[in-house]
């Protein structure tokens, strides 16, 4: 095409011709760049959401912990002497020997009440449950000296992790010069480290940034996971299956055609409405439960999973049917030994994008009252749960500054699962791609 | 003893084949009617909690009130809880306001990203692009919302005060850019489709006129495929006026009926989430006009939808 146009340059037209042709080519070059600039603002823009969330959140991934030795003194633990108290035991005081193992180390004059105060700001309110939990695995601690990794508190955290600028002054900085010193004296003696956060993955939820895990996001996010598989899978594909294989062409597939493509572009939160009026509101099912969030986004990703199959079915060339028939298979035959075998992939992979859209859910959860603060792992899917993308939601909506590193760190968490299946349905499709 | 059962039923006139093709078509049909069920019971719990609360506050208040302040329900203090104002209009209008400035971004962008990569681009560039552009569409929307609110909000508002201009660091901007550059997937890739079934013949007869390949996407491709592009268009505005996460962490939860993008507004997906988390009363009006709000939401998004599709299909039918 450009050499038509340059021999049109060259047929004698004169200086006003060329001139004009110039404008014209400047012009298509301009709009080629508008193109280019679209598609690399795009781009860019996905690199910019990815590192910021990456810079601000991998630092989620360690936490700073401090090496003590904390003498398990029967006193304070169990001065009954019995230890098969478990009352006892549960009730006692775990924060003090933390604290008296930590006075040892940095030397706090033990009369000063103010020097004490500021000490005991340096280890997370976390210790208790983290002795506590290594005292009732094995009573035999009591009365021993043990070497434990403690949890530091979150400003320290911060402060190893640079984001308390130590050039503040120091009523506007949240550690007092002496707390800096104190951690400068514990860094020098190696006894303070940021080790890998396996709090992050296993801790319920809590109001310190420090001990606040996904624990129970995890789970929640699981059984409905499962959820969703258990219903909306065999419920697409039979749905699929019917609207391709069996329906003829009458009003009744008509209006459920039409019905599944609104279905998939009403908005979430309706979603969310219908599982609050329906599912709990009138069925009574308990708020909070995974399972009525399993159902919500079951209905939520069964026009996916229906568009998907019956792209998949729409696949198998006729000539393949016709035999099956030919030979004698009834229809049910024909969808049972043919049709679904040659469609799996398909269905694999619609079911897995279905899953990514709904492990992505945030808004209809916010309906049905995940929106709680659990403490303790859910056993089944009726007790209350939060779910991946609902904890992000309300640790992002949370005060503490340490829980903006959370925030990043559990979003990355929940993009790298997105990540995994989303790969997972590109080499299934690329896999069982058959060309007929 | 089902077998047994099974077995006794055994005689030359069974024809069981067929009756089990009748259990499963039966199965099937069932199977496909919980779609229609599900968009029954949205419109009927929905219409039924919105009836509910039209007893309450009378419609003509909630349509065209100008006032978003419904108070606590507090049946505990004056008797009986108080009734606030439920004026719908500073919620829509933020609602659209936020889907203006997020089709400000994403039209253009989407727009020339979908006549690069269906008339520049080659295969090969087409075929990574095209997947690239549409992960912004998969990102989960709290992570589009988390951004807004940390790195984005700020961002600007810093920006802002560099060029003397105050912006909160929750504002229609912020929320709407954002949320632009999500949707610009739903812009790209269907105009994308569209622009590449124009025949080419009607390119060719272009080129053959002389027109550069830019004067035959402007005078030649665009007119074609408008109807599709305006549908593309459409769907990615009802999926702006519908999307939550994004506008609850970064647009701001006052309502405020105002021109300037600069404020933070509210949106009506904002005020479902805010009525229905805490203490949920099922009589008192402040969680019942949540459902009124859904019911609203849903007839627009829903109308858009249609009438999107019925464009984009209509378009369709002219080069098959």
């Amino acid at each position: 095409m450009t050499d038509q146009t340059a021999t049109l340059s060259t047929f004698g037209a004169g200086s006003a011709a060329a001139a004009r042709l110039r404008k014209r080519h400047a012009a298509e070059k301009r709009f080629r760049m508008y193109g280019v600039f679209a598609l690399l603002f795009g781009f860019a823009f996905l690199v910019v959401l990815f590192s910021s969330i990456i810079s601000k959140g991998w630092t989620a991934f360690l936490q700073t912990s401090v090496h003590l030795s904390v003498y398990f003194d029967p006193e304070v633990v169990n001065p009954s002497g019995n230890p098969n108290d478990h009352d006892e035991l549960l009730r006692a005081d775990y924060t003090k020997l933390a604290r008296t193992a930590l006075y040892k180390v940095l030397d706090v004059n033990t009369d000063d009440r103010k020097e004490k105060k500021a000490a005991n700001e340096l280890l997370s309110r976390g210790v208790d449950t983290q002795l506590k939990d290594a005292v009732l695995d094995d009573p035999s601690l009591i009365g021993q000296t043990r070497e434990v990794w403690l949890l530091a508190s979150d400003n320290v955290d911060a402060l190893l992790k640079g984001s308390i600028d130590r050039d503040t002054p120091e009523e506007r900085r949240a550690l007092s010069n002496q707390q800096l010193a104190w951690v400068d004296q514990l860094d020098d003696e190696d006894v303070i480290a940021k080790r890998f956060n396996t709090g992050l993955f296993v801790n319920g939820a809590s109001s310190n940034p420090e001990t606040a895990g996904l624990g129970v996001a995890l789970i929640g996010s699981a059984f409905m996971m499962l959820t969703v598989i258990l219903l909306a899978v065999p419920l697409g594909v039979c749905a699929a299956l019917y609207l391709e294989e069996s329906a003829t062409k009458n009003r009744l597939a008509d209006i459920i055609e039409v019905n599944i493509n609104n279905l998939a572009a009403v908005p979430s939160i309706v979603f969310g409405l219908l599982g609050l009026a329906v599912f709990i509101n009138f069925l009574g099912l308990p708020r909070s439960a995974s399972l009525v969030g399993g159902l919500v986004l079951t209905l939520m990703t069964l026009p996916t999973i229906i568009i998907a199959t019956r792209a998949a079915i729409k696949s198998v060339p006729p000539s393949i049917r016709e035999a099956a028939l030919g030979v004698g298979a009834s229809k049910m035959q024909l969808i049972g030994h043919h049709v679904l075998p040659l469609t799996l992939p398909g269905i694999l992979t619609g079911t897995i994008i279905g899953l990514v859209q709904a492990l992505g859910e945030t808004a209809p959860l916010l309906m049905i009252g995940m929106v709680a603060f659990v403490v303790d792992y859910p056993t089944t899917p009726l007790e209350p749960a939060t779910a991946l993308p609902v904890q992000i939601y309300m640790w992002a909506t949370a005060a503490e500054r340490g829980f903006i590193e959370r925030t990043a760190g559990a979003t990355m968490v929940l993009l790298a699962f997105l990540i995994v299946m989303n790969s997972l349905a590109v080499y299934l499709r690329h896999k069982f791609e058959r060309k007929w | 003893m089902c077998f047994a059962w099974g077995y006794t039923r055994i005689t030359p006139q069974l024809r069981s084949r067929n009756i089990v093709e009748t259990v499963m078509r039966w199965g099937l049909l069932g199977a496909s009617t919980v779609a229609v069920l599900t968009t029954i019971g949205i419109v009927l719990s929905v219409l039924f909690e919105t009836i509910h609360f039209f007893q309450l506050v009378p419609p003509q208040d909630f349509f065209f009130g100008t006032v978003w302040d419904p108070r606590f329900s507090s049946p505990g203090r004056f008797g009986g809880g108080e009734v606030g104002q439920f004026g719908l209009l500073p919620l829509l209008w933020g609602t659209l306001f936020i889907s203006i400035v997020a089709l400000l971004v994403a039209v253009p962008v989407g727009l020339f990203a979908a006549i690069y990569m269906s008339e520049y681009a080659g295969p090969k560039i087409r075929a990574i692009s095209k997947p690239v552009l549409e992960i912004l569409a998969g990102i989960p929307t709290i992570v589009y919302g988390f951004f807004a609110l940390v790195t984005f909000g700020p961002f600007l508002r810093d920006m802002g005060a560099h060029v003397g201009l105050d912006i909160s660091a929750s504002s229609v901007l912020t929320a709407g850019i954002v949320m632009g550059v999500m949707i610009i997937p739903f812009v790209s890739s269907l105009s994308d489709d569209i622009m590449s079934a124009v025949p080419q013949a009607l390119r060719e007869g272009s080129y053959g006129l002389g027109a550069t390949q830019s004067e035959t996407i402007k005078k030649v491709i665009l007119p074609a495929a408008l109807p599709g592009i305006v549908g593309a268009i459409l769907l990615a505005a009802s999926r702006a006026i519908g999307e939550t996460m994004i506008v609850v962490l970064a647009a701001g939860i006052a309502a405020n009926l105002t021109l300037n993008p600069l404020e933070p507004v509210t949106t009506i997906t904002v005020k479902i989430v805010s009525q229905l988390t805490g203490d949920l009363e099922f009589n008192s009006p402040q969680t019942l006009v949540a459902f009124a709000l859904g019911l609203t939401l849903f007839v627009i998004t829903l109308g858009l939808n249609v009438y999107a599709l019925y464009i984009v299909r209509r378009y369709r039918e002219q080069y098959e």
